[in-house]
């Protein structure tokens, strides 16, 4: 028999507990499958945030650790700054990064922090049951936006790489999408080069991945997938913002 | 030992921090601590170390979160206002079982207050202070050299029972000059290897995780059990009190500690002369309290007296260890005033005669 695809060793053997059809699933194996090919399993420190990826600690064959509410650039500091031959990598959601940790991500980027920071964007609350997240679209419904997001009132979708790409300092900042095969070897790509940016102490990789959140937003996996691909994709454009590594090839 | 330097309480305790080892540090400006933060930036780098300042309290008490994960010897200081901001922090420190130190050097509250010396955060340091059902052993010193000398014994503290360790200073500690005397030798740090992350392993990889996260009811009872029976452990081992005037039977006994301890001492000495006999007990960790030590000290008194820098707050530990056996006073000021020693002796004549 020949083995023609198997469990990669960046993940362990627990069974993810996302909801059927989430592409959290396809996100971790990408992290998985490129720490395992860069040979940086025993290096890496990974770390939970708050929200569905609150058990990545479970699913990550690295060292990890569950941190507050939008701190883990924060703690990715302390723990790059401490360990500055591993690679340390955030994996968080669009309530933890762009709302409650704003802050903790502008800021880590401005310093230019040797860390990855994996964004998960699906313009809501996953885990606490679908609310109103920075990224939500104007129009869409959340539970706490039953009417749909009036943006004269909770203002408009937050574009994280836009905003990020303003700043001088931060290294690699890419929006990529995981609606379809072809654009998840495209992540698979922008994954591994965060890695290895970081592996050569470039500073800070930021990674959007727009996903879905089929629960949430009342959609069997494949119909979100293609309202994703219609509503979510002209707001949030993947391309990549920043890459201080590409303007110094071209400037040279 | 070394020579006497002449020292504010704030570069004092920074100094004796590294010269323990301690070679991370993540803070965020905020008076009366700034010469601590600012000696941090000066000296650390020559240590060798690394000194971050930080965006804010929150993000400073999460970098030391980052750091204590990987066995570092870490610190982070603050005043009232920003060491309430890091409590949410400290509960996840407390809650992963991680070594960290963080000096509180306290200043009016509540709200934005202002910038004059107060014990008025001795309820949140003393009850945990975050979320959640925990403690943190805090330290209370009255002198700038008691400040210093309280750096290498929180980190032992710290790494002996995986906690977080508060160091409870003022305004006045912080800034005041007083000379100091560094010790040539500092206990070696304990060895993080079997649970920081990043560390190297011996034998095939096998990953560490540091976590607070048991949804499971069953399992979060069993590790706060845990976290407590570590508790009781710091109970028998770690209680520190001083015992002032208290050899022969006094008629008055005090309880006060830090800034307020040191206008008491004066205060007794002056009724010594007087031939008043004022005896004072001040407690050196607040958390654990020294219960017993204090009602043992009250056995024959009139009265104890509770004098602190807020409006009462170790007063309720002073009765919950006279539990009822004694007649109790409080004496106090808010606002960051703090009493002359002539008030004082006044204030404690009036409760002898």
């Amino acid at each position: 028999m020949r083995i023609v695809a198997k469990r990669t060793r960046g993940l362990t053997s627990a069974r993810l507990t996302y909801c059927p059809g989430c592409l959290h699933g396809v996100a971790h194996r990408l992290i998985g499958e490129s720490m395992e090919e860069l040979g940086i399993i025993e290096r890496a420190i990974g770390i939970a945030p708050v929200g569905c990826a609150v058990f990545a600690y479970n699913f990550f064959s690295c060292d990890m650790i569950q941190v507050p509410h939008g701190r883990a650039p924060a703690v990715a500091t302390g723990l790059r700054r401490s360990r500055p031959d591993c690679v340390v990598f955030t994996y968080q959601g669009d309530g933890d990064l762009a709302a409650i940790g704003m802050a903790e991500t502008v800021h880590a980027a401005n310093r230019n922090e040797n860390i990855t920071v994996f964004f998960i964007n699906n313009a809501v609350y996953g885990m606490t049951g679908g609310q109103m997240a920075p990224t939500t679209l104007a129009g869409m419904k959340a539970t706490t936006a039953p009417y749909g997001r009036d943006v004269e009132d909770t203002g408009g979708p937050t574009r994280m790489c836009e905003l990020l790409a303003t700043l001088e300092m931060p290294w690699f900042i890419t929006r990529v999408s995981l609606l379809s095969p072809k654009d998840i070897l495209k992540a698979k790509k922008a994954v591994k080069k965060a890695f290895k940016n970081n592996l050569d102490k470039k500073g800070f990789q930021f990674v959007e991945m727009i996903s879905t959140c089929p629960t949430n937003w009342g959609m069997d996996p494949l119909r979100a997938r293609e309202w994703a691909k219609q509503e979510m994709l002209p707001v949030f454009p993947p391309g990549v913002y920043k890459d201080r590594g590409a303007e110094q090839e071209d400037a040279s | 030992m070394g020579d006497k330097i002449l020292m504010k309480g704030n570069e004092a305790v920074a100094e004796a921090a590294i010269r323990a080892g301690c070679r991370h540090y993540y803070a965020y400006p905020i008076t009366p601590q700034s010469e601590l933060i600012e000696y941090m930036a000066r000296q650390m780098p020559l240590a060798g170390g690394t000194f971050l300042q930080a965006e804010s309290e929150v993000a400073a008490i999460n970098m030391v979160l980052g750091a204590a994960a990987c066995g570092m010897r870490v610190m982070t200081s603050s005043s009232s206002p920003g060491i309430s901001l890091k409590q949410e922090g400290i509960s996840y420190i407390a809650a992963c079982r991680l070594p960290a130190v963080i000096v509180n050097v306290q200043r009016g509250g509540p709200g934005l207050g202002n910038i004059a010396p107060m014990q008025a955060d001795y309820f949140q340091a003393t009850r945990g202070g975050g979320h959640g059902d925990y403690y943190t052993p805090v330290l209370s010193p009255s002198s700038v050299q008691e400040f210093a000398d309280m750096a290498p014994l929180a980190f032992e503290i710290a790494e002996e029972y995986r906690t977080p360790v508060v160091i409870f200073a003022d305004g006045m500690l912080g800034q005041m000059m007083e000379p100091v005397v560094f010790p040539d030798s500092y206990a070696p740090q304990k060895d993080p290897s079997a649970w920081a992350l990043g560390c190297k392993r011996e034998g095939e990889f096998c990953n560490h995780i540091i976590n607070s996260l048991f949804i499971d009811p069953a399992v979060l009872d069993q590790k706060t059990r845990e976290l407590f029976a570590e508790y009781d452990r710091i109970r028998q081992n770690e209680i520190r009190y001083e015992r002032y005037n208290l050899d022969e039977q006094p008629s008055i006994l005090v309880v006060s500690t830090g800034t307020a301890a040191r206008v008491v001492k004066s205060a007794v000495d002056a009724l010594a002369e007087e031939g008043i006999k004022v005896g004072l007990l001040r407690p050196i960790t607040l958390w654990p309290f020294p219960y017993q030590a204090v009602a043992e000290a009250a056995r024959g008194v009139k009265k104890v007296l509770t004098v602190e820098l807020n409006m009462g707050q170790m007063e309720q530990d002073v009765r919950l260890a006279l539990a009822g056996s004694c007649e109790t006073a409080f004496v106090g000021k808010a606002g960051g005033l703090v009493f002359t020693p002539e008030e004082l002796t006044e204030i404690i004549r009036g409760y002898a005669s």
